[in-house]
């Protein structure tokens, strides 16, 4: 698996690693698009079922994780995006996986990402009007008083 | 008839007309209400076995205390106006539907003697003032303010007025057997053979109509709970909401009588009785088991949606009452023997029913290896035949 | 996909009908805001979030064994699948074996489970269709499943039974007896509900060729479970993917072949079969033994993270799980599959009736508190 995303992704330059039974390739934001497009369209992938896409907060960084899997070939990849704290930005996969638009809405909402290229980010989960992005770490449990 | 007479020769002739009339027609209003209690009483027990469970069972003995409990319910509610509501329609709308139901029944037998008034053009009169319930209908949706009574409104207004004709043929057919408007007539016409039995498609063809004008289900689209929550009746609660109650379950009875009278032979088969109220229980037996019939219909069926209920009536139902009132008239003029026309209509109705039934049910396959043979070519024509079907 | 809509015929003016938050036929406080043209939908606007509890911000805060009492309320129908994913994330992250016993025990909870869910879906879809028996039928069946399953676990619903290495009780000893005769039951109930509305034709004239997805359609959606099986793709997780016990066990998967309201439901009638047949073998195969791992009373899992996945009954619930080692979760990400199946219902109402809508919600079984967490 490794060797494949290894082989696959040459020319985007991606940082394999692995956890437990995943093989995870870390890209730059500005190529997720190619990347997914490329893992998409391979037949040695073929990729064509997004899992999932989370956003984790590292408190120094946001990273961005795409679960991807092949319905045909039956494998799992993940692929990572690291953006930075201040002033977040990493383009939509949308054209790629139609099925990415409720999770970058949600991502949006709860941590403050701006997917580039989304149509339309409005609120998914939160009301509108609500002040703040409650899935960062920062933002306190607790202690959050609303009037 | 009966308080008009005695009142005359007491009060002479207006006042003792005018006062025995009144005197009639609020008896029969309470009797009207009284079996629209014993209705919605028999349509929850029969509804509650069907589902696998009991009915009403704590007012009264085994819930026949119920239906006084829900009026009082129902009278007692507050009696809320929508705010945009225009208040002179909306007031009005539950008269307009409630008063051409309960004028229907001024003329319906319900044994050889005991009638309101009986006139010559009985059935005319019926079939012309059913038709005004649904203006009512329709200023009850509009007046109402709200999205979803407009639409309930307008669908309510399309699939009556569809269903009416199918009523009207089938009871022209009728009336060509019996040579005569006058219920009565028609009655004692049926005294040798029911006409159900001589007319089986108008029989089917009067009880599809028949159900889908009062609007029950699989024909309740217009008040449909789960999409349009209510139709024209969703503004109305309370007292307003109950006349608009008793309105559908007088005009279920008033179908379920009409098939009585018309197909059943009434109180005239298979035997003339010579008291008039035994041939009012004989009369109420066979309604009553009409109506447990479309309850059961209600239990049972899902609903149908608007668009398939018109073609159902525009495509199926209309076509078919031509060729029944074709074929009577055929018969008629041939004099043939009466068997020959029960063939040809049970002939008819036998076949596009199998003809529908086959059209609908065609596109799901009923085995399961067919339905697994045909997922199985359409995943290998789409490459995937390596797909992890075990691993 | 904005969420201006498009008008339909021209030179009138398209009504915008609100299904609100309250509203008999969608399934929990979901509303979608429809633009209709007389009967016909043009366009859907679905607005979700009511049901927003912050669970995962939630996880964060809890220890391991708190947040299965958390998972339990996301599909608040299928409570015995959202634990046992958790379950399965922590122990794939700290590489925990589960006894044989508590594998089996878990099965047959899960299969149960969803073959009280199925009922229910049943139920409800039959009811959106106009038909009020079947909802009766249903719960029924729900009543046996949920009476057995307050003698094992306690609770009718909300069960925090199992935990991280195992179960947390054993089976009671009248179970054995309990469970035939309620396979039976079920069996009898299942064919008496098909009977009843799966090939009725009004039913049929309802739900055939109402609301079609297509089979690439539904994945680039991310559809899961019975709905991507109704278009006649062949993925279930317990066969690509098989986890627990499941590759001892010998079942089929039903597929549809149009991916329409009526393959949908007819796809979860015959997993209701094929529950009550997985059953039947776990309980031949199942053997004495210990019900819990050894593992320490506050779970640890050692730093790295995994993802976790099983097939609930509607669809492939995930669990992005990222630890650093402590004693609670540094990111717990949940992937509720009515989440993604929602998002293909727009694409499903194109030109359909507004009765239609309704139907295709209801075929679509979504749980509003796992699309909100």
């Amino acid at each position: 698996m490794e060797s494949l995303l290894v082989e696959c992704l040459k020319e985007f330059k991606p940082r394999i690693g692995s956890s437990l039974d995943d093989t995870i390739a870390t890209v730059s934001s500005e190529l997720i698009v190619e990347v997914g497009r490329k893992l998409k369209d391979d037949y040695r992938t073929l990729c064509d079922f997004l899992r999932c896409l989370s956003v984790v907060d590292y408190e120094d960084h946001f990273q961005v994780v795409y679960h991807l899997y092949s319905t045909q070939k039956n494998h799992q990849l993940v692929i990572k995006s690291d953006i930075p704290y201040e002033d977040p930005h990493i383009p939509s996969v949308m054209g790629v996986w139609v099925g990415a638009d409720w999770y970058e809405r949600e991502g949006h909402d709860l941590f403050g990402i701006i997917f580039d290229g989304h149509p339309d980010l409005t609120p998914l989960i939160l009301y509108e009007g609500f002040e703040g992005y409650p899935g960062r770490k920062s933002y306190p449990l607790n202690d959050y008083k609303e009037w | 008839m009966f308080a008009r007479d005695i009142l005359t020769d007491l009060l002479g002739k207006p006042w003792g007309e005018i006062i025995g009339l009144t005197i009639e027609l609020i008896g029969l209003l309470t009797a009207l209400s009284i079996v629209v209690l014993s209705l919605t009483w028999m349509e929850r027990k029969l509804l509650g076995r069907i589902q696998g469970r009991m009915g009403p069972m704590r007012v009264g003995f085994h819930g026949i205390l119920q239906p006084i409990a829900d009026a009082l319910k129902l009278v007692l509610k507050e009696d809320v106006v929508p705010g945009s509501a225009d208040k002179g329609l909306f007031w009005f709308a539950p008269l307009a539907v409630f008063v051409p139901s309960f004028m229907i029944w001024i003329t319906i037998p319900v044994s050889h003697d005991l009638v309101l008034a009986n006139l010559d053009m009985g059935l005319f009169y019926i079939i012309a003032f059913a038709v005004l319930s649904i203006t009512g209908l329709v200023m009850a949706g509009w007046s109402s303010a709200s999205k979803y009574a407009v639409l309930g409104g307008l669908r309510s207004a399309a699939q009556l007025i569809s269903y009416e004709i199918p009523i009207i043929m089938a009871v022209i057919s009728i009336a060509m057997m019996s040579q005569s408007l006058n219920l009565q007539v028609i009655v004692e016409a049926q005294s040798n053979i029911p006409y159900a039995l001589l007319q089986p498609l108008a029989l089917a063809i009067f009880l599809i109509a028949g159900v889908a004008e009062v609007g029950r289900t699989p024909f309740d689209i217009y008040f449909a709970e789960s999409e349009i929550v209510g139709g024209p009746f969703v503004e109305y609660s309370g007292a307003h909401w109950s006349v608009f109650f008793l309105a559908e379950y007088i005009n279920t009875f008033a179908i379920a009588i009409l098939v009585a009278l018309l197909f059943f032979g009434g109180w005239s088969f298979p035997l003339m009785p010579e008291i008039s109220a035994l041939g009012f229980l004989w009369v109420g037996l066979k309604t009553y088991l009409v109506i447990a019939v479309i309850f059961w219909l209600r239990g049972t069926l899902p609903r149908l949606r608007v668009d398939q209920l018109m073609s159902l009536a525009w495509k199926v139902i209309i076509p078919l009452s031509f060729v029944n009132i074709m074929i009577t008239a055929t018969y008629l003029y041939y004099g043939w023997a009466w068997p020959i026309l029960t063939l040809i209509s049970l002939s008819i109705t036998v076949t596009v029913s199998y003809m529908l039934y086959r059209k609908i049910t065609r596109p799901a396959l009923r085995t399961l290896e067919e339905r697994l043979a045909y997922a199985k070519s359409y995943n290998q024509s789409r490459g995937q035949s390596e797909v992890s079907d075990a691993r | 996909m904005t969420s201006e809509p498009q008008t339909g015929t021209p030179g009138t003016v398209d009504m915008m009908m609100n299904m609100g938050p309250q509203h008999p036929a969608t399934h929990g406080v979901f509303r979608m805001v429809l633009s209709i043209d007389g009967e016909r939908v043009i366009d859907m606007v679905p607005h979700i979030g009511y049901l927003h509890r912050g669970s995962e911000k939630l996880c964060e805060h809890e220890q391991y064994s708190q947040i299965i009492t958390l998972f339990d309320r996301l599909d608040y129908i299928a409570n015995f699948n959202n634990e046992l994913v958790i379950c399965k994330a922590t122990e794939k992250l700290m590489g925990l074996e589960v006894p044989d016993r508590a594998q089996y025990i878990r099965v047959i909870l899960c299969e149960l489970n969803r073959l009280a869910s199925h009922m229910l879906f049943y139920g409800t879809f039959g009811l959106d269709a106009g038909a009020m028996t079947p909802i009766m039928y249903g719960f029924r069946e729900r009543e046996r499943i949920q009476s057995l399953f307050e003698s094992i676990s306690g609770a009718r619903m909300m069960h925090n039974f199992f935990r991280i290495g195992g179960i947390r009780y054993d089976l009671p000893e009248d179970f054995n007896q309990r469970i035939t005769q309620l396979l039976n039951e079920l069996q009898k109930g299942a064919e008496k509900a098909d009977k009843l509305l799966t090939f009725n034709e009004v039913f049929l004239a309802r739900t055939r060729d109402v609301g079609i997805i297509s089979a690439e359609d539904a994945i680039a959606y991310g559809l899961s479970g019975p709905n991507l099986r109704a278009t006649g793709v062949n993925y279930d997780v317990r066969k690509s993917d098989p986890y627990e016990v499941y590759d001892r066990i010998d079942f089929d998967i039903p597929l549809g072949d149009r991916g329409d309201c009526w393959d949908r439901h007819y796809v979860r009638m015959r997993e209701m079969y094929e529950s009550i047949k997985i059953i039947r073998q776990c309980l031949e195969q199942i053997s004495e033994g210990p019900i819990m791992a050894p593992v320490r009373r506050i779970a640890r899992p050692p730093a790295g993270e995994v993802f976790a996945h099983a097939e609930n009954p509607r669809g492939d619930f995930g669990v992005y799980l990222v630890s650093t080692g402590g004693d609670k979760p540094y990111r717990l990400k949940m992937r509720p599959p009515s989440f993604c199946n929602l998002m293909a219902l727009r694409h499903m109402l194109r030109d359909a009736y507004i009765a239609d809508a309704v139907m295709i919600l209801g075929s679509l079984d979504i749980v509003l508190g796992e699309v909100d967490r």
